[in-house]
């Protein structure tokens, strides 16, 4: 498809302002540009078109069913963006915050951002949440800022290092060094979950603490969670809780229930805001007892009058520049209000009922990662279709052919040519029976024509683009 | 409650299939004492209730004021084309395109968004987008200590106090020392803002001199919209640019799901955070968009990847360029001049003030009121204008400073009404 700028024509226009009804001014030239920007010259059916047309090469929730294992991508409700076009929530300007003036101003948003850190908080069994962060990673690097501080308050200078499993979401190692910890790694058994003895062995007095997915990136629960959290609060560390797979167990088991001190949600994972082609997401951040005086300010709290902003004593400072992605939060508020007490854990059931059935199905053909009874999500490896010369990769481009979206490919870095499936709780039985259908013809196409999965896809707009040329040749703007 | 299609047949269908006889069978590895310990949520609402619930939050807020406030957060028109293209599901119901085939539209319109931010900025790279323009702020501020090897942050006055804060805050941590000034010496980098804080502007072609002198990077957040007029980051010699996306299409919505802007020079590009989409070929020659440079990033590189950032904010992303090709080359322009010249003609209406900025200003200023700012922001809201942000609340000024804004939505008549109410307000 050709770009905008391809369609180009000098001096079209789409956007005409009404005329200038004040005097014009000339603005000083020596602070001016030397000539205008080379946006496109298109009108309003041209860019209609263009990004209609762009739309169509794209598989979405709503077109395609997307097993994408740990990215959860489940229907986004259309109440959700429903109540997110309320002008009293879209058009609200944040600087409200700014001045206790303006607080009466926007005591519903005020409220809606208390109730939905209460509700995210019961739901973990944190003492409070808070919706600064801006995506799941910048609730890690909120996290573990907020270990951080805790150690400095404590006189525990020493602990600069940050334990983390080696199934665990490339994230978590990255967000610990950006925030300027050490990283050690913590090996799963060959069962896939962590052992105390693991743990035990890189215990040192440097550790501030451990950080876990649970259920984890294999997608099965760490059975020795409760005894690893009490190991690490016996050293004065804490444990750091990647809501990624927070859906998995919702209604079940809480990250503060099991010894967790402080954690992220996934509202796009959990609470099925729509992830918008890589984002926005939204990470808030929620802490027990130990993390309570850290977390981020200004927060909304309630007073005798209405809510109010108050600083928590040793806040680390502010994450963001308002609220976070209030916008998500209103989505999520949605999706948590409608669902409710017995909804909410209806979700977790269904999600790990829908995984184990994938399994059930699949488990002859391609051999699962794992003997443990999976979670929400089910691993595979294709290391003997490998060896047939078929790899991951050419099971998942066969998939796109054949209408489904791909589930997570080689990661997590523990399992060889693993496949990652992870169905979620909104499919239907017959569109799980028809994806297992798909798997289970291109594993008899490995074994009778196995170059046709190399070729795949071949129905998408583009084929097997080439990767190393992008690299090398390094055309990202035109 | 709903969402969920299966069936209570299929349920036992299904866990016949796996070989067990409940699904609490299947969360058998989390034994009882590892069970919730409390759900205290309440009862599940209709869809109907929901909505009538959120309508009545949504009611209590005062979101139809006349808006004359800006701080990094902007009152601009945004095209029905806009909501209306990013509203189509294929776009704002899929994932990173980690499987570039089936991804097309979201990775070709990356590109064209990378490009509209070079063309914007003069730069020769940009990224898929950050958060916002504060954490884009503290991106290029380790971005700079990448390319430098320093550790020495210099935040120069103009800078937003906000965004000062959210890098202090995100560098507590590190190893980084972080000053006021414009000094480059020893520096990793110097971080302006243009148009500063409370507006003014100014050429930072000598700073950036002095910059590259001293071995320093320049980092300047901008205004995207003052970009239709003002001298380009790329002109003054500006090494990474940086800002909040917010006034291309994108709502206000209490201040987000907005969009982080980062762009950069050649020679920097390896050391870019964040998502970048690249022109390449099938094998059948067809051109195709891919994400590219991934071994910078966390879910190759771990630890020692360039930042942790995982996802962008691609759909507002799509928002602003969307944005921008509706108005194209002459529409941003005019756009731009419309804000400036309805900003110059409020600031000769309200001579009872004094004004604070002393260089030119684009479409925001600050004035010393005669009075109290928060009593007078007040006063104005019952009058239907939020007439600026106070400046004592935010550290910035005393008591009777206030920071105005105007955009081209503002009409004549409202830039009257306001002036007229703001004059009685302050001084009678």
């Amino acid at each position: 498809m050709p770009l905008i700028y391809e369609k180009s024509r000098k001096g079209r226009r789409a956007i005409v302002l009404d005329a200038l009804d004040v005097p014009d001014v000339e603005f000083p030239a020596a602070l001016g540009r030397a000539a205008a920007a080379e946006l496109p010259e298109v009108g309003e059916l041209d860019v209609v078109r263009h990004y209609t047309n762009l739309s169509r090469k794209n598989f979405g929730i709503d077109s395609h069913f997307y097993p994408l294992g740990s990215c959860t991508m489940k229907y986004n409700p259309k109440l959700a963006e429903a109540v997110a076009s309320l002008a009293g929530f879209s058009q609200l300007h944040p600087h409200l915050s700014s001045s206790e003036a303006y607080w009466p101003l926007c005591q519903g948003a005020f409220e809606l951002i208390h109730d939905t850190e209460s509700l995210l908080a019961e739901i973990a069994g944190m003492r409070e949440a808070s919706l600064q962060p801006i995506a799941g990673a910048h609730g890690e690097l909120t996290g573990v800022l907020l270990i951080a501080a805790y150690h400095k308050d404590h006189g525990n200078s020493q602990k600069d290092t940050i334990l983390i499993p080696d199934s665990a979401h490339g994230t978590n190692p990255a967000s610990a060094a950006i925030a300027g910890f050490n990283v050690v790694e913590i090996p799963s058994g060959a069962d896939g979950v962590i052992h105390l003895d693991a743990v035990k062995a890189a215990m040192t007095d440097r550790v501030a603490g451990l950080m876990m997915t649970c259920p984890n990136t294999h997608g099965l629960f760490e059975p020795e969670v409760a005894k690893i959290a009490a190991m690490l609060h016996e050293a004065d560390a804490l444990l750091y809780y990647d809501g990624a797979n927070l859906n998995a167990i919702v209604g079940k088991a809480r990250p503060g229930d099991l010894g967790f001190d402080v954690m992220h949600y996934n509202l796009h994972k959990t609470f099925a805001t729509p992830h918008g082609m890589g984002g926005p997401g939204s990470g808030p951040v929620g802490v027990g007892e130990r993390l309570l005086p850290y977390l981020p300010g200004p927060r909304v709290v309630k007073g005798v009058n209405g809510y109010v902003l108050e600083t928590p004593p040793k806040s680390i400072g502010r994450v963001a520049q308002f609220f976070g992605n209030f916008m998500m939060a209103v989505r999520a508020y949605a999706y948590m209000r409608h669902l409710g007490k017995e909804g909410l854990p209806e979700v977790a059931e269904v999600a790990v009922l829908n995984a184990n059935y994938v399994w059930s199905r699949l488990k002859d053909a391609f051999e699962p990662a794992f003997s443990a009874r999976f979670m929400h999500e089910c691993v595979f490896t294709a290391t003997p279709q490998a060896k047939k010369g078929v790899r991951a990769l050419d099971i998942a481009k066969a998939l796109l052919d054949l209408g489904f979206h791909a589930p997570t490919v080689y990661f997590p870095l523990t399992v060889k040519e693993s496949l990652m499936i992870e169905p979620t709780e909104t499919e239907s039985k017959e569109t799980l029976d028809a994806f297992c259908d798909a798997m289970l013809e291109i594993a008899n196409m490995i074994d009778s024509n196995p170059d046709a999965l190399h070729q795949a896809p071949v129905t998408t707009p583009v084929g097997r683009l080439d990767e190393v040329r992008a690299a090398r040749q390094l055309n990202c703007a035109c | 409650m709903t969402w969920v299609p299966t069936t209570a047949d299929e349920r036992k269908e299904m866990l016949d299939a796996i070989g067990v006889n409940s699904i609490d069978e299947l969360f058998a590895a989390i034994t009882p004492e590892l069970r919730a310990k409390s759900w205290n949520v309440p009862e599940g609402l209709s869809e109907m209730a929901v909505r009538d619930l959120m309508a009545g939050m949504a009611a209590k807020n005062a979101s139809s004021l006349v808006c004359f406030a800006g701080g990094g957060a902007y009152d601009h028109f945004i095209p029905a084309a806009v909501d209306a293209l990013t509203s189509r599901s294929e776009f704002y119901t899929a994932y990173t395109p980690y499987q570039p085939e089936c991804s097309q539209g979201t990775l070709q319109s990356i590109y064209e968004y990378q490009s509209a931010i070079c063309r914007l900025t003069g730069l020769d790279f940009a990224n898929a987008s950050l958060y916002d323009g504060g954490t884009a702020v503290f991106e290029a501020a380790t971005m700079s200590i990448r390319v430098t090897g320093r550790r020495r942050i210099m935040c120069h006055r103009s800078l937003s106090p906000i965004y000062r804060r959210m890098l202090e805050t995100h560098a507590a941590h590190l190893d980084v020392e972080i000053l006021t000034g414009d000094d480059p010496t020893g520096a990793a980098c110097v971080i302006v803002q243009n148009p500063s804080f409370l507006g003014s502007v100014e050429n930072f072609t000598n700073l950036s001199q002095r910059c590259h002198d001293a071995g320093a990077l320049l980092v300047m957040s901008f205004y995207p919209v003052s970009l239709g007029l003002l001298k380009t980051p790329a002109e003054m010699g500006v090494d990474i640019a940086v800002a909040e996306g917010q006034p291309f299409g994108v709502p206000l919505g209490f201040g987000g799901p907005w969009l982080g802007i980062l762009a950069t020079r050649k020679e920097h590009v390896r050391k870019m955070p964040g998502r970048i989409a690249a022109m390449t070929e099938d094998a059948q020659g067809r051109r195709g968009f891919v994400l590219t440079l991934q071994a910078r990033e966390q879910h190759i590189r771990r630890e020692k990847a360039m930042s942790n950032i995982c996802s962008n904010e691609a759909l507002c992303a799509l928002r602003a360029l969307i944005h921008l090709c509706l108005l194209g080359k002459e529409g941003l322009q005019e756009v731009a001049r419309h804000c400036h010249a309805k900003a110059e003609y409020l600031k000769k209406k309200l001579k009872f003030t004094t004004l604070l900025n002393k260089a030119p200003t684009f479409n925001e200023f600050a004035v010393r009121l005669p009075r109290n700012a928060e009593e007078v922001v007040q006063a104005m809201a019952a009058k239907g204008f939020m007439a600026g942000i106070p400046l004592r609340p935010l550290g910035e000024g005393d008591a009777g400073d206030l920071l105005i804004a105007v955009t081209e939505r503002r009409t004549r008549q409202q830039l009257d009404a306001f002036a007229e109410a703001l004059e009685e307000v302050s001084c009678r």
